[in-house]
């Protein structure tokens, strides 16, 4: 190979650069955050294990089914129905009317930005 | 090939190193414009494309205009044009790059841009200017370098890349009437509602993109061993007499259709442009614009001024000049004055604007450049 | 990211030949994932109100005084949190024009003083055959089965074409973010983001849960909305009785908001 004495550390500063997220966390625990519940209700619109994971996909379904579909109304496994709305039914005062101890704990421990509260307003903050 | 680039004397490292500060400035504006909008843009809710749709529009132009080297060396075996087709093909893959490029500056909201392709929408013409400026793209590189490592290798090019070529002689033509109907297509906005306007851009392309490879070779000329063949100069500035002389009669048939009928909405843009009713912004440019092209199509048609090479450059830079305040300043702009309410807002662009417009020009000045280089190294190693 | 992750899963879906194929793939990938969007368990509000074709009726003789125009205007703009920006880069959904601006076309030198001095509403005409949609690149906005010509501002890429397309000026661009322009966010309805275009939709999301459009509910009857498919409709019954015109009817765009005169 030409000029190896150059290429293959070169190549080895580059893997390290772009390996660097996952080196750096090496090690590093996950703490799990403590995410504040709802009192009032007892019950996501889906099951709260799913939702943990897939809560992203439900909101983009939802989001799509609304403004696209004019379809508004969601009825869960359970037979009950939700407004398909993330601020006057997830962020109501019923459920997670503290985006703060609910949404951004999870979002900030993973690092993730969310673009949701460019647009949509978290009612009983007001203004985010 | 491209470490070919890697070498070169202090000249050449001062224009990258002029080009590069050009495009940081460029991008640090780019940043301020994605933070705060572009509300930094002298754009408003009248005028809402300038500077940046315009450039565009011109340099789909120029990109296209390449088709003025390939088309007659290779469906006529024209062999004057050799050695500079490659330069054509070259110039073509930098500008339609810059044209992508205001695209994407002009977008709202960058970040979507695969939209278009994950919610393709045939019935818009933005979505196939975008399939046909990308096709266009990828064959001119493409065909570029297959040719370039043909010459470096001194074989002939292989036989799929003839098809190639024949398939990017109407894909030239393609992309301009495609940006061109994005104009033509729309309702109530009289100066672009033309079915004439993709032949009067197609026009303007091949006599301002031949101009503007002239000039840019001449440069070359200047600071590399490259000759220009005197027989290509003189067919290439026919052919940019010829496509002036059609643009511009175009223009007059516009002129005409519009004030013979009295047609009020078709004069109100003409109005504004060079009589100023309603903002006197433009004017200047469009007399100016009158000037260039008319002293310019003097020196073009006469043949002794054609082929004397002092008022030929003055007569080419006329001719780049004018084409670009035709289209990439006044078409879109008097598009949009008077709005469909005939009211006159008017727009000019703001330092922003500008230097992310300069920014984007010396991105696609940095792609010709070490392109150039490239294939001129490449010729002199063949011809040593 | 969630949406990263989306638009993953939506380039698999469409590198997949057939629906089928693509519910299987997205399936595999993300078990559970159409889950939430099954047909069964989506629907609509039994309240809500249904047309075959949507149509705003605006009786320009009962706009007699400005406060009249400003409650329509308020309703609408405070409602769907329209930033009060000033100057050339404003955002209107609902606004006020002279006669000679709404229809050049229709202007003369000795047309009443009283009608060239009055205002006239203008917004977005939802149009049968409209240039916006026909343009948009992404089908960022796109026509209903109703009529309503609609604005996705998730999937707007702020391109722009549809405001060189509309020849009624019916669409706004957020040049900057709107927020700090708005006086009071009303929490219920989402704002933008810098960058997207938007328009009035007659309400949609009203409709869905039952309501008239803001700006018809509190104009006293100087606004109608119905279903102009259905002959007994009421904005059929005053088309028959009073005289009305369109905005620019030659362009072919086939307004639905008509005014009386």
């Amino acid at each position: 190979m030409y000029n190896a004495g150059k290429i293959i550390p070169g190549l080895l500063i580059f893997l390290g650069l772009v390996t660097f997220p996952f080196w750096s966390n090496l090690g590093r625990a996950y703490d799990v955050p403590e995410l504040v519940m709802p009192e009032a209700e007892e019950e996501c619109v889906l099951a709260g294990d799913w939702m943990r994971a897939n809560h992203m996909i439900l909101l983009d379904d939802w989001r799509d089914l609304a403004v696209r579909d004019n379809k508004r109304l969601f009825t869960n496994d359970a037979g009950k129905r939700f407004d398909m709305s993330l601020t006057k039914t997830c962020l109501s005062s019923q459920c997670h009317a503290n985006k703060d101890t609910f949404c951004d704990r999870c979002h900030d421990a993973l690092a993730i930005t969310p673009n949701c509260w460019d647009c949509h307003v978290v009612p009983t903050i007001g203004e985010e | 090939m491209l470490e070919k680039a890697l070498q070169g004397n202090k000249a050449y490292w001062g224009w990258i190193f002029t080009l590069l500060v050009a495009i940081g400035i460029g991008f640090g504006f780019y940043v301020v414009q994605l933070q705060q909008g572009l509300g930094v843009t002298g754009l408003n809710r009248d005028v809402s494309w300038g500077l940046y749709i315009g450039q565009l529009t011109y340099m789909v132009g120029i990109a296209a205009s390449a088709v003025m080297l390939v088309l007659p060396y290779y469906l006529h075996n024209y062999k004057a044009f050799g050695k500079l087709v490659i330069f054509g093909e070259f110039l073509a893959v930098s500008a339609v790059i810059v044209c992508l490029l205001f695209v994407v500056v002009d977008l709202g909201q960058p970040q979507r841009l695969m939209n278009v392709v994950l919610h393709p929408t045939p019935n818009s013409v933005l979505f196939w200017d975008m399939v046909v400026l990308n096709g266009y793209l990828f064959l001119n590189i493409i065909i570029g370098w297959a040719v370039l490592h043909a010459v470096k290798k001194g074989v002939r090019p292989a036989s799929w890349l003839k098809i190639l070529i024949y398939v990017s002689i109407p894909w030239a033509v393609s992309i301009h009437t495609v940006t061109a109907f994005l104009y033509a297509g729309l309702p109530g906005r009289y100066f672009w509602h033309d079915s004439l306007l993709a032949a009067s851009f197609l026009t303007g392309a091949f006599a301002a993109g031949p101009a503007l490879l002239l000039l840019i070779l001449m440069i070359v000329q200047k600071v590399s061993d490259l000759k220009i063949p005197k027989e290509a100069t003189q067919t290439l500035t026919k052919i940019i007499t010829y496509a002036w002389a059609i643009n511009l009669f175009m223009l007059l048939l516009k002129i005409f259709s519009a004030y013979y009928s009295q047609y009020p909405a078709k004069m109100a843009t003409f109005d504004y442009l060079f009589g100023g009713v309603g903002g006197e912004q433009m004017m200047p440019w469009m007399w100016n614009f009158v000037f260039l092209s008319v002293v310019s199509l003097v020196l073009l048609v006469i043949p002794s001024t054609r082929n004397n090479p002092i008022t030929m450059t003055i007569a080419l830079v006329m001719v780049v000049f004018a084409g670009w305040i035709d289209k990439g300043l006044s078409l879109v702009i008097g598009g949009f004055i008077p709005n469909p309410f005939k009211v006159h807002t008017e727009y000019w662009p703001t330092i922003p604007e500008f230097f992310i417009t300069v920014g984007v020009y010396a991105v696609g000045l940095l792609i010709l450049t070490i392109l150039y280089k490239v294939a001129l190294a490449v010729q002199r190693e063949n011809a040593s | 990211m969630a949406i990263n992750r989306r638009t993953f899963l939506k380039a698999a879906g469409l590198t997949t030949l057939a629906g089928v194929a693509g519910h299987a793939a997205m399936e595999l990938l993300t078990p559970g994932a159409l889950e939430a969007a099954r047909p069964e368990s989506v629907g609509r509000f039994p309240e809500e109100l249904t047309a075959k074709r949507w149509a705003m009726l605006i009786d320009t003789e009962k706009f007699t005084t400005a406060q009249t125009f400003q409650r329509c205007i308020d309703a609408c703009h405070v409602l769907h949190n329209v930033p009060h920006i000033p100057g050339d880069k404003e955002i209107k959904w609902l606004w006020t024009d002279s006669f000679k601006h709404v229809f050049p076309d229709q202007q003369h030198d000795l047309i009443p003083e009283a009608i060239k001095n009055q205002p006239f509403l203008a917004l977005c005409n939802h149009c049968d055959n409209p240039p916006c949609v026909r343009v948009c690149p992404t089908k960022a906005t796109f026509k209903r089965d109703d009529g309503i010509v609609m604005m996705d501002m998730h999937r707007c890429i702020g391109c722009r074409y549809c405001m060189a397309g509309c020849p009624y000026g019916a669409r706004s661009f957020n040049f900057w973010d709107p927020r700090p322009f708005i006086a009071n966010i009303d929490p219920y309805y989402p704002t933008r983001m810098i960058g997207v275009v938007e328009k009035c939709t007659f309400c949609e999301d009203r409709l869905a849960r039952g309501q008239i459009p803001a700006c018809v509910e509190v104009s006293e009857g100087a606004m109608l909305f119905g279903d102009l498919d259905n002959q007994d409709s009421e904005v059929r019954r005053v088309l028959r009785e009073r005289f009305s015109l369109r905005r620019k009817p030659s362009l072919g765009t086939k307004p639905h908001v008509f005014y009386l005169i």
